[in-house]
């Protein structure tokens, strides 16, 4: 059913307008800056991007981000999808669930708070602040300073924060997938003599994939972006930057705005990169 | 379950738009200030550098400056008794974003006043013809007679002065308990040996000598600049300080090396650093004190402006200024450069001449005001002629005097830099420095970032 002529284009007339205001002409924007010096005015080729792939600052940045990628998703996508299959199975699931969902809702700087006071380190002659310095203490082990421990405790440290927020949403996302899975398959699995450990892996896991796809991929992205975290706990000192920081750094504090597009543009094209291999993957079955 | 994975597909492939956003986004908030303002009048021409016409009743002033809280009420009260005299409004906004001050200024419109936090923003705009030079209407032989040249000089570029400081602060001092001093038979150092040597004496006997409180949030870094800028003041001197400032010399110069090493010989050492290097890295700079002043005592020295008074003040409210709680300057290391004053402070600046604005910085310049200054915001003042019965508090009184004797007094280096260094490579460099890594990989680090700000 193909209309021809200009009526389906007034109908998409002003979602496009909207999206060329607000994401066609910033992006082309930036990408404009990136190629011009800390003031915006003189061109300056590629610096920017020589500054973004070759100082040791932002090479470690990156690095992170790669960490995060990896060990974000993983941990999330795994034990939501654990828990959404665990918590069926319990009496009041519900409430398990809303506590684990819990902390999506307080904001990610008030995350970044509250985590550093649990991180937070006291010398052993005074009482500890810390919830886990504290715990180690009265387990008679010495307080550590967790957030300056580069490169691995720190920055596995910051991802967990990540994933204290991020795994209530997954677990709630695989839960309504994993209800709308149809019964009969489940059953007749059952019939044919599966147990409870070859039914998930055989069953469950291959029906929920293109959801664990989507939520995955939604979750690198994320990681990409990360930015709140790090910038209320370490902002980036101890070997944790993370490209977001110093772009929003590079912007806001030391006044350059080339670099700071140059970064901005790095992460767009990471993010398209992440999405499209996600659209390649699923071929589109719309009906 | 199609509708919520559409969902989050969109969800997925809007967000990095945000990403894109956010640089563009800034580009926005400058085009309006482009706009003439409403509230301040159109520029009036400059006026002849005599007799200026008395500023209008009911002329308005607009200052923009750091402060809020209280910081911002003891400006108010400074700024009262002018309103009422001259019958001039005068509206204060406070902002942390130095960048805010610097689009408007680019766009034409900027406000009358800002409180410049940091000379380099100064010296910026005054490069940039944004300022007013202030020695084309003030009466610079009071001036001078008021103001000491070091001050003066941090205002100046090319001759022309374009700020006159408000509230500073010293903070080449080191705080200690003066009774447990006594009790324990030690005695204020009066070289960097002798302090070396008490360092050691007190780690002998048991306590950690030293508390370094680095953590401040997003500024961590900051308390261990300031150390090694004390030692540069005090190993090169004041003249080469200047140089280093404007990366007249490397970073990886053995002098700078020196003096980062003469910091980590105390700051690296495990039994001089209460908490050692952790501790050191994540206490507080505003608890930094609290381990000289609790009972028991877990350290005997910290080094931190006057302004760590505040801190002392509200966190052991009984303890007696000069008997429980004093402080000593940073003892000389080089004899030839005596005892050297780092320094800190806001300053005034004016971005358009008119006969309200002249009004106003003649005032703030004035040792009336400066009192003021004094009594309300509880620092010093750099205007010589402030009597020294305006500070009520023998500590407060002693950090000015301090301030009036010292050899030379330098402002902080670090706010001196371009911010990627003053408040980012410098930092950061010494947060690595401190946390174990190889002090030439650090200085080298910060060489390179210093090669690339400096160009700009």
């Amino acid at each position: 059913m193909k209309t021809r002529g200009f009526v389906p284009w007034l109908y998409i007339l002003p979602a496009s307008i909207l999206i060329l205001f607000f994401l066609v002409y910033p992006t082309v924007r930036t990408l404009w800056l990136s190629c011009l010096d800390h003031r915006s005015v003189h061109p300056v080729g590629i610096d920017n991007y020589r500054f973004v792939f070759a100082s040791e600052t932002t090479r470690v940045a990156v690095r992170n981000n790669l960490l995060w990628m990896i060990v974000f998703p993983v941990l999330t996508v795994s034990l939501g999808l654990v828990l959404a299959v665990l918590a069926d199975k319990v009496t009041y699931e519900r409430a398990f669930k809303a506590v684990i969902f819990l902390p999506m809702a307080i904001s990610f700087v008030g995350a970044g708070v509250i985590w550093r006071f649990v991180y937070a380190f006291r010398p052993i002659e005074v009482s500890q602040v810390g919830l886990l310095n504290a715990l180690v203490v009265a387990c008679g082990g010495q307080p550590q300073d967790w957030l300056s421990k580069a490169p691995w405790v720190n920055n596995l440290c910051l991802i967990f924060i990540g994933v204290w927020i991020w795994t209530g949403f997954c677990m709630t996302v695989f839960s309504a997938a994993y209800k709308g899975l149809p019964a009969e398959i489940m059953e007749a699995a059952r019939m044919d003599g599966a147990g409870g450990w070859q039914l998930f892996w055989q069953i469950t896991l291959p029906l929920l994939r293109p959801t664990i796809g989507v939520v995955t991929i939604t979750m690198a992205v994320f990681a990409l972006k990360v930015f709140d975290i790090i910038y209320v706990t370490t902002n980036g000192l101890f070997d944790t930057e993370v490209l977001a920081n110093r772009m929003y750094k590079e912007m806001f504090l030391y006044n350059n705005m080339g670099r700071a597009s140059a970064i901005a543009t790095l992460l767009l094209v990471a993010s398209v990169l992440i999405l499209g291999v996600n659209m390649f993957r699923q071929p589109t079955k719309e009906g | 379950m199609k509708k919520l994975l559409a969902f989050l597909l969109l969800v997925a492939l809007l967000t990095p738009s945000l990403v894109a956003c956010a640089p563009a986004a800034v580009a926005p908030t400058a085009a309006p200030t482009a706009e003439p303002a409403q509230q301040s009048a159109p520029t009036e021409p400059p006026q002849p550098a005599t007799e200026a016409p008395a500023a209008q009743q009911g002329a308005q002033i607009e200052i923009l400056g750091p402060w809020g809280g209280l910081e911002q009420d003891a400006l108010l009260k400074v700024i009262a008794p002018f309103e009422k005299e001259k019958g001039i409004q005068v509206n204060y906004t406070g902002t942390r974003d130095v960048s805010l001050v610097l689009s408007r200024a680019r766009a034409g419109n900027p406000p009358d006043f800002y409180i410049s936090p940091l000379p380099a923003v100064t010296w910026e705009l005054a490069k940039d013809n944004r300022l007013v030079a202030l020695d084309s209407f003030m009466d610079m032989d009071k001036v001078k007679a008021a103001y000491a040249p070091d001050w003066l000089g941090l205002g100046s570029v090319d001759n022309h002065l374009y700020g006159i400081f408000g509230p500073v602060t010293i903070k080449s001092i080191v705080w200690y308990n003066p009774k447990q001093f006594a009790a324990r038979g030690y005695k204020v150092p009066q070289t960097w040996n002798e302090m070396l040597a008490l360092t050691d004496q007190i780690a002998k006997d048991g306590t950690t000598p030293w508390s370094i409180a680095m953590g401040s949030g997003d500024a961590t870094g900051w308390v261990g600049t300031d150390w090694i800028e004390d030692i540069m003041l005090r190993t090169v001197g004041p003249q080469e300080y200047d140089k280093w400032v404007n990366h007249e010399f490397p970073w990886t110069d053995p002098r700078v090396k020196k003096a980062w090493e003469m910091f980590g010989q105390i700051a690296l050492n495990k039994d001089y650093v209460f908490g050692g290097t952790q501790g050191e890295l994540s206490v507080d700079f505003g608890d930094g004190a609290d381990a000289v002043y609790s009972n028991p005592p877990h350290a005997c020295l910290h080094r931190q402006a006057l302004f760590m008074y505040d801190f002392v003040r509200k966190h052991f409210p009984d303890l007696k200024p000069g008997e429980d709680v004093d402080f000593f300057m940073v003892p000389p290391i080089d004899p030839q450069f005596g005892n050297p004053a780092e320094a800190a402070g806001e300053m005034l600046i004016m971005f358009r001449d008119t006969p309200a604005n002249r009004d106003f910085i003649n005032y703030w310049a004035s040792a009336d005001a400066q009192k003021l200054i004094v009594q309300y915001f509880g620092r010093l003042s750099s205007n010589s002629q402030v009597p020294a019965e305006v500070y009520n508090d023998p500590l407060l009184k002693k950090g000015a005097e301090l301030l009036t004797k010292a050899n030379a007094v330098r402002f902080d280096a670090s706010d001196l830099m371009p911010s990627a260094i003053g408040a980012g490579a410098f930092w950061k460099g010494v947060v690595d420095y401190v946390n174990g890594k190889d002090l030439d990989t650090v200085l080298k680090a910060v060489e390179e970032a210093s090669v690339d700000a400096y160009k700009q």
